[in-house]
């Protein structure tokens, strides 16, 4: 068998095997909607302010609430499967709708964070590899350590403290200045103004997770034997930690940043709640003031979807770019 | 004992982690003492600066004490902490422990749901279970718990599989002990150290979700808490920025001095673990 049957053989069990996990993802959506009291005809009702029993009785028969438990659970499988998730009764609009709306903005600070945290997370990675048990690793130990403690919605706060309420260097919240009606290049700019707060609070956590790694991947990698060798035909330090060691260290902290997307969408609900950055977050922040379920369980399926899919695409990335991962 | 104390002595930001420690505890349990009152009650003018009006760490909005709202949140962070570790703990042990030490079908389904709540975003889905179940001490423990207990379940799979076919095991079988004697009296003992290690890091972990959590407005209405009164006081930013930044401090401080101490004990407890970290 050829190399790229066997690449495509892989990449088709990877696909094979993310179908279980986005089943049961589904599946525990489901029993989610379930658990909570109340179902979507008892909201209508409550939202239109008084409904008959049968009027209720027949909406319940309208959407199929009153069908045994696994018809219900195959009809929401099937409404899933064609992109139906459901109707957020507070916004009049479908979920998906909603979601797609605020899809962007949260795509734009998880993408600069990813990023700012992957970028700085290197060289500080490298920084404290190369001045090993020096004072600059120290520093970047303690600043890692501390970082790792401290909660991001309260970095947030203060950010807006110091550096939008005091110094007045940026804007406090939001995503642009509407009133302003900026257009083209001053609109880009005037986006890129109000992102800078949120991109360095949500990743100050992430920027410490990648150094650590950063900095156990290059001790690692040191020790190897090419090392050595590279040592032994005379180069330079300087030219093997950069060009031979360097290389090798990366593979693991660009894989991580794939693994960590989880739980960057968590830490965006925060951040978006604190900055009023109007992305997914901050509509689950909205959804959860209102008490809108709907809504908040399609965010959830659709970051636990996101998730599952990025995984599968670093994982393919990964089998390209590393030709000693198993691939049989 | 004295060995292990010996070997944790060593690390002195490990010392300074469990003196830090101690002191959130001893606030924790004093703060009854020091402010008998119910900290949401009006204590005087509000919106006091820091040292002013009797106010240690000023008031707010409503008049309520800061620093009396710390005393009493120190005792819901640490026991919301503590409480959702154990039960994730156990969880974690009880599904690691199976999958590791009957392999086959059993590994394979424990570890397939293990995997898909690790692919879940656990932020959200705490959000999505505490707002499902209405906010309490009850259901921000099983949120926080039913997000955790998939490290434990891994690391424990782990330590049984390297462990189940090992002299001392095999010596069990040929005795004729049931399985469940093997796993909780055999084998379980041998795997202490790092459960001990990774529950004590979850501790700080579970301060951090719980703090989030009520942040967002998701905390027991009735109890007061570091994340609640930095969401209370977000609004009052341009006006009193001591009403969040003093709970940040205490969570910050707490959390730094747990992961200090979880730090020390991996490595006084497994010292050839000290690389994994």
């Amino acid at each position: 068998m050829d190399h790229f049957t066997k690449r495509f053989r892989y990449v088709l069990k990877r696909l094979l095997q993310a179908i279980p996990i986005v089943l049961a993802i589904i599946v525990v959506n489901f029993f989610l909607l379930q658990l909570a009291e109340g179902d979507a005809v008892d909201v209508l009702a409550g939202e239109a302010g008084s409904a008959t029993p049968e009027y209720m009785a027949e909406l319940r028969a309208k959407f199929g609430l009153d069908k045994p438990l696994p018809v219900q659970l195959f009809l929401y499988l099937k409404n899933v499967a064609s992109f139906d998730l459901g109707y957020s009764f507070r916004h009049e609009m479908p979920v998906l709708d909603l979601v797609l709306d605020r899809f962007f903005a949260t795509l734009l600070l998880m993408v600069s964070t990813i990023l700012l945290a992957v970028g700085f997370g290197i060289l500080l990675g490298l920084v404290a590899a190369t001045g090993l048990n020096t004072w600059r690793d120290s520093a970047i130990s303690i600043f890692a350590l501390i970082t790792y403690a401290t909660p991001l919605f309260w970095v947030g706060l203060m950010l807006i403290v110091v550096f939008a309420l005091n110094l007045r260097w940026f804007p406090t919240s939001g995503m642009e200045n509407i009133a302003a009606f900026h257009e083209g290049w001053d609109r880009v700019v005037d986006i890129a103004h109000h992102l800078v707060l949120p991109t360095i609070t949500l990743s100050l956590f992430y920027l410490a997770l990648y150094t650590r790694l950063m900095r156990a991947s290059m001790l690692e990698q040191s020790g190897q034997d090419y090392v050595t060798t590279a040592r032994a035909k005379g180069l330079t330090e300087r030219r093997i930690v950069f060009v031979h060691v360097l290389r090798n260290a990366l593979l693991p902290v660009v894989t991580m940043a794939g693994v960590q997307v989880g739980a960057l969408i968590g830490g965006s609900v925060i951040v978006e709640s604190v900055f009023a950055w109007p992305g997914l977050g901050m509509l689950a922040f909205e959804a959860l003031f209102a008490r809108d379920l709907n809504l908040l369980l399609g965010i959830f399926l659709l970051s636990a979807l996101l998730v599952v899919a990025v995984n599968l695409v670093v994982d393919i990335i990964y089998s390209v770019l590393d030709p000693r991962i198993e691939v049989s | 004992m004295a060995s292990f104390w010996k070997l944790y002595r060593r690390n002195y930001s490990a010392v300074l982690g469990l003196v830090i420690l101690a002191l959130v505890i001893v606030v924790a349990f004093a703060a009854p003492l020091m402010y008998p009152d119910d900290p949401f009650r009006l204590a005087g003018k509000s919106m006091s600066p820091p040292g002013e009006a009797g106010f240690l760490l000023g008031s707010d909005s409503l008049g309520r004490d800061v620093a009396a709202g710390i005393a009493h949140g120190a005792k819901t962070s640490l026991l919301i902490g503590l409480l959702a570790t154990l039960v994730a703990v156990v969880a974690g042990v009880f599904m690691g422990a199976l999958a590791g030490y009957y392999g086959g079908w059993v590994d394979d389904l424990l570890m397939r749901t293990t995997e898909m709540f690790q692919t879940i975003p656990s932020f959200i889905f705490a959000i999505l279970l505490v707002a499902i179940m209405k906010p309490s001490i009850e259901s921000i423990v099983i949120a926080i718990a039913v997000v955790s207990w998939p490290a434990v379940a891994r690391l424990v799979r782990g330590e049984f599989l390297s462990l189940k076919n090992r002299e001392f095991v095999q010596a069990g079988h040929t005795l004729g002990m049931s399985d469940a004697r093997i796993i909780l009296a055999e084998i379980l003992p041998n795997c202490l150290s790092p459960i001990i290690v990774i529950g004590s890091l979850m501790v700080a972990t579970a301060i951090l979700i719980e703090s989030g959590l009520a942040f967002l407005g998701l905390g027991d209405p009735n109890i007061m808490s570091w994340g609640f009164q930095i969401g209370a006081g977000r609004t009052l930013l341009r006006s009193a920025w001591w009403v969040c930044t003093f709970p940040g401090i205490a969570i910050l401080i707490t959390v730094l001095a747990i992961n200090l101490v979880g730090e020390g004990l991996n490595d006084a407890l497994n010292p050839r673990l000290r690389e994994r970290s």
